[in-house]
């Protein structure tokens, strides 16, 4: 039976797309800012607001049965204000805007924020509510007040993630109506790989531990100088080995602990592609703990040597954009 | 996000369905309204201290003894009163099981059933009020259900704050809908019997005190057109059931008494005869049919009895309207049989030993029937107070009454009366029907709160006379009617007490007048100002959807209605103002084209145009995109130059 209520509600669900080209619109992805106006919002009365109206039938009954005219009143009253409500509640969500969506950073198969800043424009708006797959939040907005509304998303696949349809509802003021709209940003965030857990140690090869033993035994004055070349930034020029020599003189990254480490995607052999992937990542953020310079090789692109976070973060977008985005198990 | 209610939440339902239920109180059993707050306030107490529902085992048992106390107090759960007290009670059980926003509403929603029941029983504009207070009490707990308010902690004073202005909103479709709203001519089921509160109409019995539920019901009774001339107010004695036994505490009739008359009733020459109709309203007892003291025809469908008033005959037709013919000096028997004599001089044993000493006493020193009288209504004029809230009697109410208690209304008067002529030896009766009256400009309006009660006795020779006692004791009785002379308490009878009473008193008769005797007729008669004549149910309905719906469209205007509705800034603006004055001019506007593209366009098409559109194109470009903030002095200026540019072709 439920399976044959679940297929009719399918059923009906497709048709009202087809023929309410509203909700086929909203279906696509749209530009941001997105700004929810009457064409797009819905409203229908909650089980409470039916339940309400029963109820309100049953007093007027009551009450013009009677022929007790301040009862009649009362329902009256009642019934307006049920009625008013509803316009109440279609201005809290009429006129909201979203204005933009920014994720924080983002592994695949852990939980991440994305935030969605909407803006009020002039007018207070309490308990909105957002309700995103299984994730569902409320807030209130001030006028002319923009915030953030954090979603909390989860993922298992690298690459570009897209939210997909976010309702947007409320059931202000008396929880009888409630005024609902989607909204489908145009927006990607990018997802990086999962990093491999337990990975195993970063590839430490012979000949760096050698360099870092003739670097030990070098003139301690040399140790990671080298000449200014005109692209490195100011802060490097290490200023007092620079007085003693004629020329300018600055701090080697790549030899500050050694040979740079070289994280090879065609060295691992024997692994899945995802795996791979994962792994690289493991390492690239281990080595970027340990300070150490790494070169990433990728089959198509090189990055590095280098160190530093706008390295890490080019290097786990190249892995998060190999191609073949196949789902990563979970570790446990 | 959990749904689970906060304390606060809680609370405010909690004090919405405390305050519902306490405007019952009055006509709640005093046990079950203790019981009721011994439910309601250790369940605030100790969700204080833990949420969580009173387990089911406390629940049930407090259902079931529920439903045993009212089903055992009031002998069936049915009916108004019986019904509400069981809400009452239902209403503060959910409470011990609400937790969660569901539950809240629905104790919320259930709250404002009870809310409008308790306007059943009391309908006076003071309590109006509170009942509209205390439905803002309960829309402010739904508000504060909402689960995101703008500012935290949720103070009550806001939501009080939007539940009044949601509740101004609705003021005006509420009036309406209560202007238009058919009512219905006849109740779809019972409103009469179904429990001892509901009184509409007299009944053929009557205990003192009986009377004073329907001295408050401003329902009315029936309505009395006049052709020709009207009586004064003081004559406007309309006799419905004469009662001729007493039992100590209550006058009841016999069957037989309603047999016909076979006289036919005398009016003496030159006495003014009255011509009316009369259409009864309500649902009260149909049985006996008021009339103006003393009809001298009965009506098709009934017959005169031969004590003198109207008795509807059994059958199918239920008399509505009748045409009758009245005179205040009419005469029906002339002569009183002895058997009747002894039944009118009858005096239920041990009851008044008191009043029979005093009325023995007068017989002896006064002798004649007329001082007799006098001298009853000289004592009740003396020492009695009128007052529709009497203390309540003793066993023996006629000696409690006459020595004791000395307050009460027209059925005391009547009673003690008719006890102290028949003491003294004089053959006298009850009357009950209506006195007074409301004049329209076409009709006199008659309410249950018109009911009166007031005294006949024989004299030989000139037959049955009417004497009114209470009009001895409260003269405002027979020129006010019955509510407004009740004086009340002493302190309200000076100074700016009384100037604020009057003031009350006019809005609460307003309230009456405009609100709680709103019926059918009225509504016909506010209808025809506007117009509209003979309207049927199904007009009405029309109207009243018709209303509906320009109010609907009205709040779709304003709910959709945006003062800051704008796409981008004064540049953007007036860029898409131009670009829509170039389109008119047959330059058509293209979504993804960039200003020098379109220039290019321009000069194509309207080479004469080219050096006034050039300074412009260049402008907007460095306003554009030169500066993320472009300076507002420039901005102004090119809006103005752009507004002013026309396009010339040649």
């Amino acid at each position: 039976m439920p399976s044959t209520f679940a297929s009719w509600r399918l059923r009906a669900l497709a048709l009202a797309e087809r023929r309410l080209p509203a909700l086929t619109r909203l279906r696509r992805p749209e530009a941001l800012p997105v700004r929810l106006d009457r064409r797009r919002i819905y409203v229908l009365p909650t089980p409470f607001g039916l339940v309400f109206a029963a109820l309100l039938f049953v007093m007027l009954v009551g009450a013009l049965n009677y022929g007790n005219n301040p009862a009649v009143l009362f329902t009256c009253l009642l019934g307006s204000v049920a009625a008013a409500s509803l316009f109440a509640g279609f201005r809290v969500a009429s006129g909201l805007v979203l204005a933009r969506v920014h994720a924080a950073e983002a592994y695949a198969g852990e939980p991440f924020v994305v935030n969605l800043r909407f803006d009020p424009a002039a007018r207070d708006r309490a308990s909105l509510r957002l309700r995103h797959g299984a994730f569902e939040t409320a807030f209130a907005l001030h006028a002319n007040q923009p915030s953030d509304v954090s979603v909390v998303v989860e993922t298992p696949h690298r690459g570009w993630y897209r939210p997909g349809r976010i309702r947007v509802w409320t059931d202000y003021p008396l929880g009888l109506f409630q005024v609902w709209s989607w909204v489908n940003p145009d927006v990607d965030i990018l997802v990086y790989p999962s990093p491999e857990r337990a990975a195993p140690p970063l590839p430490v090869s012979g000949d760096t531990r050698i360099g870092e033993q003739a670097h030990a035994g070098a003139s301690e004055e040399h140790a990671g100088l080298r000449d200014y070349r005109p692209s490195d930034p100011p802060r490097l020029i290490a200023w007092k080995a620079s007085v003693r020599h004629d020329s300018l003189l600055v701090r080697d990254v790549e030899h500050r602990s050694g040979e740079a480490l070289a994280l090879d995607h065609a060295s691992l052999r024997g692994l899945d592609e995802e795996a791979r992937i994962r792994r690289l990542a493991a390492w690239a953020m281990a080595a970027e703990r340990l300070q150490r310079a790494y070169s990433l090789r990728l089959p198509h692109e090189t990055l590095g040597p280098a160190l530093g976070a706008d390295h890490l973060r080019a290097c786990l977008r190249a892995l998060a954009l190999m191609p073949g985005r196949a789902a990563v198990d979970r570790d446990d | 996000m959990t749904d689970l209610l906060d304390r606060q939440q809680f609370e405010r339902v909690a004090l919405a369905v405390a305050a519902t239920v306490a405007l019952h109180v009055d006509h709640l059993p005093a046990g079950l309204s203790f019981a009721l707050a011994a439910t309601i306030a250790p369940r605030v107490i100790t969700r204080r201290r833990a949420a969580g529902a009173v387990s089911w085992w406390v629940r049930v048992p407090l259902t079931v003894f529920l439903l045993m106390f009212v089903s055992l107090q009031y002998g069936n759960i049915f009916g108004r009163v019986p019904g509400t007290a069981l809400a009452c009670g239902m209403l503060a059980l959910k409470l011990l099981e609400a937790e969660r926003t569901r539950d809240a509403r629905v104790a919320l929603g259930f709250a404002s059933f009870v809310l409008m029941s308790s306007l059943l029983f009391t309908q006076t504009l003071l309590f109006s009020l509170a009942v509209c207070g205390v439905l803002g009490l309960v829309i402010a707990g739904l508000l504060s259900l909402q689960p995101a308010p703008l500012a935290e902690p949720r103070r009550l004073q806001p939501d009080l704050w939007r539940a009044s202005v949601l509740l101004g909103i609705a003021v005006p479709l509420a009036l309406a809908a209560f202007v238009l709203l058919p009512r219905l001519n006849a109740p779809l089921w019972g409103t009469r019997g179904d429990d001892t509160l509901t009184s509409t109409g007299l009944s053929d019995s009557m205990a003192p005190g009986q009377f004073v539920r329907l001295m408050l019901d401003e329902s009315p009774a029936f309505r009395a057109e006049f052709k020709g001339p009207r009586p004064r107010t003081q004559s406007l004695y309309f006799r419905t059931i004469v009662l001729s036994d007493f039992d100590g505490t209550t006058w009841t009739r016999r069957f037989s008494d309603a047999r016909p008359s076979d006289a036919m009733p005398q009016v003496p020459a030159r006495s003014p005869i009255y011509d009316y109709t009369v259409t009864l309203e309500g649902s009260g007892d149909r049985r006996w049919l008021p009339a103006l003291d003393l009809p001298i025809v009965a009506p098709e469908g009934s017959r005169l009895s031969r004590e003198q008033i109207l008795v509807a005959r059994p059958g199918p037709v239920v008399v509505g309207t009748y045409d009758l013919q009245s005179s205040p000096d009419a005469k029906l028997d002339t002569s009183l049989p002895g058997a009747d004599r002894a039944r009118l001089l009858a005096l239920p044993p041990g009851y008044g030993k008191q009043a029979r000493e005093l009325a023995r006493r007068w017989r002896d020193q006064l002798r004649s029937d007329d001082r007799i009288v006098e001298a009853a209504l000289k004592l009740f004029h003396s020492s009695f107070d009128y007052t529709l809230e009497p203390p309540p009697l003793a066993r023996d109410t006629v000696d409690d009454f006459l020595f004791g208690t000395k307050a009460g209304f027209c059925e005391h008067y009547a009673s003690a009366f008719v006890f102290l002529m028949r003491a003294a030896g004089i053959p006298a009766r009850v009357v009950t029907g209506y006195q007074g009256g409301w004049w329209s400009s076409e009709y006199l309006l008659v309410r249950q709160s018109d009911a009166h009660a007031w005294a006949e006795v024989w004299s030989d020779g000139e037959g049955w006379k009417r004497v009114d006692p209470t009009a001895a004791v409260s003269p405002d009785r027979i020129e006010l009617g019955a509510a407004q002379s009740d004086p009340n308490a002493g302190w309200m009878r000076s100074g700016w007490l009384r100037e604020l009473r009057n003031q009350l008193d006019i809005a609460n008769s307003l309230w009456t007048r405009s609100v709680i005797s709103f019926d059918s007729l009225r509504q016909h008669a506010l209808l025809t100002e506007f117009g509209a004549s003979e309207l049927s149910h199904g007009d009405l309905l029309l109207a009243l959807s018709i209303v509906l719906a320009l109010t609907m469209a009205l709040a779709a205007g304003w709910a959709m209605w945006d003062r800051r509705v704008h796409h981008g800034d004064p540049l953007d603006r007036a860029w898409q103002r131009f670009r829509a004055a170039l389109a008119r001019g047959g330059i058509d506007e293209r979504t993804a084209e960039g200003p020098l593209d379109l220039r290019a366009r321009v000069h194509a098409a309207a080479p004469a145009s080219a050096p006034a559109i050039d300074p412009l194109v260049d402008e907007y470009v460095a306003l554009r995109y030169g500066s993320p903030a472009p300076e507002p002095l420039r901005v102004a200026r090119l809006v103005r130059r752009l507004r002013a540019f026309r396009l010339r072709r040649r």
